[in-house]
């Protein structure tokens, strides 16, 4: 051990470097699989690559799914900023999809669009924020982990879903477990109308708005004095505590925030496709928020990133999945899963060797 | 008389669910208690139940089954020690990683072997069955005895029997055991039990090996013992409701199976009251049912009912002192 050795990575590698090798180690294994399978992992990337990214039609459906990432991956984002560890960004999203509902269901016959989206998007943010303020407020307070309260409230939330749309949503006569579809005014103009390269895709306005919330995630966590109050409050809450900060009144701030993003990403993926409240409609949109909080380091270019990324691999893998019956949709599931592993708790398994790397070279 | 029908069933329908719970929450109780929180154990559950019922099947024997179901939960447990205590990685993110892996693998496996939409065939006979006791034939008709000596206590399978005999084994493990005494040091204050002498490292691998093999069970009872096959996600939030049942139970070994009795009982009721008409308030819908362990558990951690107090260490991985 001599001194001129660097003990920490510089931050090209923690920010950059770390991240891809973790995530070529995630889908080496991911090919592994798809291998024992008996189909060719070459042949599946190609197949990957050119239905997600290459052809037009199928990289909005890859944006399409980013957008509705980029929200949860945001809630994920922001409460990791302040050191929580929100694991219900799926539950929030579920009640916030109810407040979506609720607002549409009110106006969608009688008023306009201009009016009838910015009033969903409210009541989507609305409950998703009062449904992660519980949680927020018991940690706070009470200094019940909010891991532990927001799982709970997972399941609560997704119980709760399935009495208030079976008791009181579905339309007379129907037995589909839904709420009535919504009216034209409802729905969120899609971006073909401007591009129409896109085609006959669900992408549309949901994608220019999440951009705008990276950015004033960016700006508001890095370069507001609230941001450095939020951030103290993750590194070191009694640092922070004695620098000023009220670390109760910012960690249930914080989970509002989280909250209100979480419920944010039902507005694309209900107004946006379906055009109907319908059961467990997050489909999981919650837990790869965690992936892409994690693997995008909680940087808004990050999280930009790794949601395209997330969304290529189910726009990706649902094209593959009509080619290859071997590979069906789930492979893509599992290789999330590899993700989270590899980019989120693994995130320092290439540290050691690159620093012996880094301090190699240095010397030579 | 009908009132009577239904809380015995009720009963004979806790003692029947609650064992996927107490088999989960006891591999749980392990891992936390020597400090590694285990959020994985939905995966275990899920990824031991595949293969309990693959093996099951294309062996015909149960018992090759439950044997499988444990190499393999063993092996998911050793990976996440590797990341949580090696590595010193994010126990949290871990276990969701494999929660999530496993929700699709199992799926991917299932359709490659079987390809009934992510399905195991029905194990028919390779099912474990159920034991009876002697004499059960002779009390059948008698009042309440009939139904405590063939439903109550005789007439479950061996998993059943195991998943109670487990508690005070557990109990005095946790509680009178060499191991037991270094689990509770490794989780309360590792620092200590370093200097002590006691290696954490060791101490936390072995508590997530009996966490695997424990686990195991809650699988293999899911697939060869109640549904007689494996279906995709079919542990349908049980491991995170015997995590549940932990933080309900404060961490300790009879309380935690009480918790775990109580799911099986609002299961259990919940089940009895599908359907049907109650005097005064009606019928019950069963979301709402199935949602009281869950609320119940947020009360406790309010601390409006009692304090539930973690292992200090959990979830932090140890860096020796120097």
């Amino acid at each position: 051990m001599t001194q001129m050795k660097t003990t920490e990575l510089p931050r090209w590698a923690t920010g950059i470097a770390l991240p891809l090798l973790n995530l070529l180690s995630a889908l080496l294994v991911a090919a592994l699989v798809i291998h024992l399978l008996g189909e060719s992992p070459t042949e599946s990337m190609r197949i990957l690559i050119d239905s997600a990214i290459v052809n037009p039609e199928g990289l909005a459906y890859t944006l399409f799914y980013a957008s509705t990432f980029i929200f949860t991956g945001l809630a994920v984002s922001i409460a990791m900023k302040a050191g929580l560890f929100n694991i219900g960004a799926e539950g929030q999203m579920y009640i916030g999809g109810l407040g979506l509902t609720l607002a549409v269901l009110a106006f969608d016959q009688t008023l306009s669009g201009w009016v009838v989206i910015p009033l969903a998007m409210l009541g989507s943010a609305l409950f998703g924020a009062l449904w992660a303020f519980l949680p927020g407020y018991l940690q706070a307070k009470r200094g019940s982990h909010v891991v532990v309260t927001t799982i709970m409230f997972n399941f609560i939330a997704a119980n709760l879903m399935n009495f208030i749309i079976v008791k009181y949503l579905i339309p007379e006569g129907e037995q589909n477990p839904a709420s009535r579809v919504f009216a034209d005014s409802a729905a969120l103009p899609t971006l073909n109308t401007w591009f129409p390269v896109f085609g006959d895709t669900p992408l549309n306005i949901g994608f220019p708005i999440a951009i705008l919330a990276l950015v004033i995630y960016g700006v508001m966590v890095s370069r507001s004095t609230w941001g450095y109050q939020v951030r103290a409050t993750g590194l070191n809450q009694h640092a922070a505590h004695y620098a000023g900060v009220r670390i109760s009144r910012t960690i249930i701030v914080v989970m509002l925030i989280s909250g209100a993003l979480a419920g944010l990403a039902a507005v694309n993926s209900i107004m946006g496709s379906t055009h109907y409240l319908s059961l467990n409609f997050p489909a999981g949109a919650g837990f790869v928020g965690i992936a892409i909080a994690l693997m995008g380091r909680q940087h808004p270019v990050g999280i930009f990133l790794s949601s395209v990324l997330f969304g290529a691999l189910i726009q990706g893998g649902f094209d593959l999945s009509l080619e290859k019956p071997n590979i069906p949709v789930e492979t893509f599931i599992f290789i999330q899963g590899l993700i989270i592993l590899f980019c989120g708790a693994m995130e320092h398994f290439y540290a050691p060797a690159l620093l012996k790397l880094i301090n190699a070279t240095c010397k030579g | 008389m009908e009132f009577f029908e239904i809380a015995g069933a009720v009963i004979v329908s806790m003692i029947r669910s609650a064992p996927v719970l107490m088999f989960a929450a006891l591999a749980g109780l392990f891992a936390e208690r020597s400090g590694v929180v285990d959020l994985g154990l939905e995966g275990k559950i899920l990824a031991s139940a595949f293969v309990s019922a693959a093996v099951g099947y294309t062996t015909q024997n149960p018992w090759l089954g439950i044997a499988a179901g444990i190499a393999v939960s063993v092996a998911i447990a050793m990976v996440q020690a590797f990341v949580s205590i090696t590595q010193k990685g994010n126990q949290l993110v871990a276990g969701i990683a494999i929660n999530i892996a496993m929700s699709g693998l199992t799926f991917v496996v299932a359709q490659f072997f079987f390809q009934q939409g992510g399905r195991t065939p029905d194990l028919g006979e390779a099912r474990l069955r159920s034991i009876e006791f002697i004499g059960t034939e002779a009390v059948a008709g008698v009042p309440f005895l009939g139904w405590f000596w063939g439903k109550a206590l005789g007439g479950h399978s061996a998993l059943v029997y195991l998943a109670f005999a487990l508690v005070p084994l557990v109990y005095w493990v946790v509680y009178h055991s060499r191991f037991g005494l270094r689990l509770r040091a490794c989780g309360e204050n590792p620092h200590a039990a370093d200097a002590a002498g006691v290696s954490v490292e060791k101490t936390r691998y072995l508590a997530m090996l009996v966490a695997g093999v424990l686990c195991s069970f809650s699988g293999a009872y899911l697939s060869i013992v109640q549904s007689g096959f494996f279906l995709r996600d079919m542990s349908a939030g049980a491991g995170y409701l015997a995590l549940t049942a932990l933080v309900f139970g404060n961490w300790r070994p009879l309380q935690t199976v009480l918790g775990c009795l109580m799911f099986g009982f609002f299961t259990a009721v919940q089940i009895q009251l599908e359907g049907r008409d109650l005097p005064l308030v009606g019928r019950i819908p069963g979301s709402l049912i199935q949602m009281i362990p869950y609320v119940v558990t947020v009360v406790v951690l309010a601390g409006l009912m009692a304090k539930s107090v973690a292992p200090k260490a959990v979830g932090k991985p140890f860096v020796k002192s120097r």
